[in-house]
């Protein structure tokens, strides 16, 4: 049997990749990527932790799927307000959002 | 399984607000007048926040086998943010009927959708409800910020605040999947009896969840998105944002804190105590070089976050009673302040600090009404802002502990330069002179009548040392 430890060792990766993606991709679709990496990290973690440690409970399962369906609707208004960008800008990349400030 | 029903009145508060908005989202198909809705719409919302204080907080029990708490202290914030999301809809009249024509209905339904939102993090008693309450409160939010038309602004703000939005709560619920496997369960009461030992595990699982609270309340390290974002966005929104959100979030940081983490508190009071120190500084020191006004509210209420963090950071009644009396006193200055500002910005599009030179030889009663609020902001004596931020270093030093006193010393040291930038405005516009002042402009009556509130309520509410007797009885220090 996988030990914990590598699904502990998988979810952690996977947020790091997250963190560093969300702080060096230029594109603002990437960036939401990025997000989406450290979310699906979280959900690991509920269910590992809910399968090997706490296997009479469900309380992480429940928690992995309410961060699935909250992700989508953030997902959805994220991508809405990029698209709004595209619209007044006609491209996505980041340093191009620096108007403000002045 | 059978549901009991009778849970859900002592969920009044929301089940009241769910009815206004659906209510709301109905009559906006039906009535086309857009002057008319908007009355209603404050009118329906007025009715719900008088019920607030008469009716519902009777009513405030446990729901849902616990996830759901609701006490004294928990409806007393409630009134208090329905207060001022009431004054905010008054500030927002003459945007709604002008720029906004085309939007009234979803600037209402958003609107009262985080303050949904705003409810159940307040009363979360498990961390599943707090975050889905984070997440209620902050997606429409988004939405909200991007109602701003004008140019590119508006889109690039709302940007800015999403993908940090989602990015600060991923990592927040990193932080709490690290929680549940150290500790087995997601309430409140259960956390607090498991998390007695420290290991790395529960100190990085701390830090991330400090991390992603502190994004939504923006301290320091964490502060990026709120000055792009205040600016961006239409200025009743920056306002909510500004008072109502941050109360909001710090109210239930500081409930979780004192629920679930009560028995190791070093670890935290550790981080907090650095956070604090640093917020007010850079708040303060990047305020200093402000030329536009709402960036400059967004620096000061940076610095203002850290002040509420001290209420926090006393971590005993005290501390909460102060923290919750600082955020009643907070809402009302800055949304006199936000309020000149959106409807000088309003009439003739201008929000530089330059613009407001001698606008007191024009509007003598906008400046007079602004002069209050930086008074009261920065903390001169007779004015509400001072008792709440004597208050609150009295809550830290009540400890007696060198690094408390310390602390006090330093956001006292704070105090005095902050005070500097923000008679920076006062100065501005009674003693610098200009060629071409701001136009005497006359602003419209329901903006009036809550700028009256806010400057009556700066004024009169540090007197009325009942109001503060009043919260330290409800408020619960560390739940033991």
């Amino acid at each position: 049997m996988i030990p914990v430890e590598a699904y502990l060792v998988v979810s952690t990766l996977l947020f790091f990749i997250g963190v560093y993606g969300f702080f060096v991709r230029k594109n603002l679709i990437g960036i939401l990527m990025a997000v989406e990496l450290i979310l699906n990290a979280v959900n690991i973690n509920f269910v590992v932790f809910n399968r090997f440690l706490y296997p009479d409970h469900l309380e992480g399962y429940m928690y992995s799927l309410f961060v699935i369906v909250v992700a989508a609707a953030e997902t959805a208004i994220a991508i809405s307000i990029i698209i709004n960008v595209y619209r007044k800008l006609s491209n996505i990349r980041v340093d191009s959002i620096n108007e403000l400030k002045n | 399984m059978d549901l009991d029903y009778s849970q859900f009145l002592s969920m009044s508060h929301e089940v009241s607000l769910v009815v206004v908005l659906i209510f709301l989202l109905l009559a906006d198909l039906i009535i086309k007048n857009k002057k008319v809705f908007q009355y209603l719409a404050i009118a329906v919302f007025a009715l719900h926040t008088v019920a607030g204080f008469c009716y519902y907080t009777g009513m405030a029990g446990d729901a849902f086998a616990g996830m759901y708490v609701s006490g004294a202290a928990q409806s007393f914030v409630k009134n208090i943010l329905n207060v001022g999301t009431l004054l905010v809809f008054f500030f927002s009249f003459e945007w709604n009927n002008n720029e906004n024509k085309n939007g009234v209905g979803e600037f209402f339904f958003l609107t009262l959708s985080t303050l949904i939102g705003m409810y159940f993090m307040v009363s979360a008693g498990d961390f599943l409800f707090f975050y889905i309450g984070l997440e209620t409160a902050s997606i429409p939010m988004a939405a909200l910020v991007a109602m701003n038309k004008k140019g590119t602004e508006g889109a690039e703000a709302a940007a800015k605040y999403i993908l940090t939005a989602s990015f600060s709560s991923g990592v927040m619920l990193f932080g709490i999947s690290l929680i549940y496997g150290a500790c087995g369960s997601l309430y409140f009461d259960e956390v607090q009896a498991a998390f007695t030992d420290i290991t790395p595990l529960h100190i990085f699982a701390l830090v991330c969840f400090i991390a992603g609270v502190g994004f939504k309340i923006s301290l320091v390290p964490f502060h990026f998105w709120t000055a792009d974002t205040y600016q961006g966005a239409p200025t009743g929104v920056t306002a909510y944002l500004s008072v109502i959100s941050k109360g909001a979030a710090v109210f239930a940081f500081m409930c979780i804190l004192y629920k679930a983490f009560v028995n190791e508190p070093d670890v935290w009071q550790g981080i907090l105590w650095w956070l604090i120190v640093i917020t007010i500084t850079i708040g303060n020191l990047f305020a200093l070089r402000q030329k536009n006004l709402k960036r400059f509210l967004a620096f000061s209420s940076i610095s203002q976050a850290g002040y509420i963090m001290l209420g926090v950071y006393a971590s005993s009644q005290t501390g909460m009673s102060s923290t919750i009396y600082y955020i009643l006193i907070y809402m009302f200055t800055n949304l006199a302040a936000f309020g000149i500002i959106s409807a000088i910005e309003n009439k003739t599009g201008k929000v530089g600090m330059d613009d407001y030179n001698g606008l007191y030889t024009t509007n003598p009663k906008l400046a007079f009404a602004m002069t209050l609020a930086m008074f009261s902001l920065g903390g001169i004596p007779p004015f509400a802002g001072f008792f709440s931020k004597f208050f609150i270093f009295a809550s830290v030093a009540e400890s007696k502990v060198f690094g408390d006193y310390l602390l006090v010393f330093l956001a006292l040291l704070n105090t005095i330069i902050s005070l500097y930038y923000y008679l920076l405005v006062v100065k501005a516009m009674f003693i610098n002179k200009s060629e071409s002042p701001i136009e005497t402009i006359k602003i419209d009556v329901m903006s009036r009548v809550a700028l009256l509130v806010c400057v009556i309520a700066i004024l009169v509410i540090g007197f009325i040392s009942s109001i503060y007797m009043n919260i330290y009885d409800i408020s619960f220090g560390f739940a033991n």
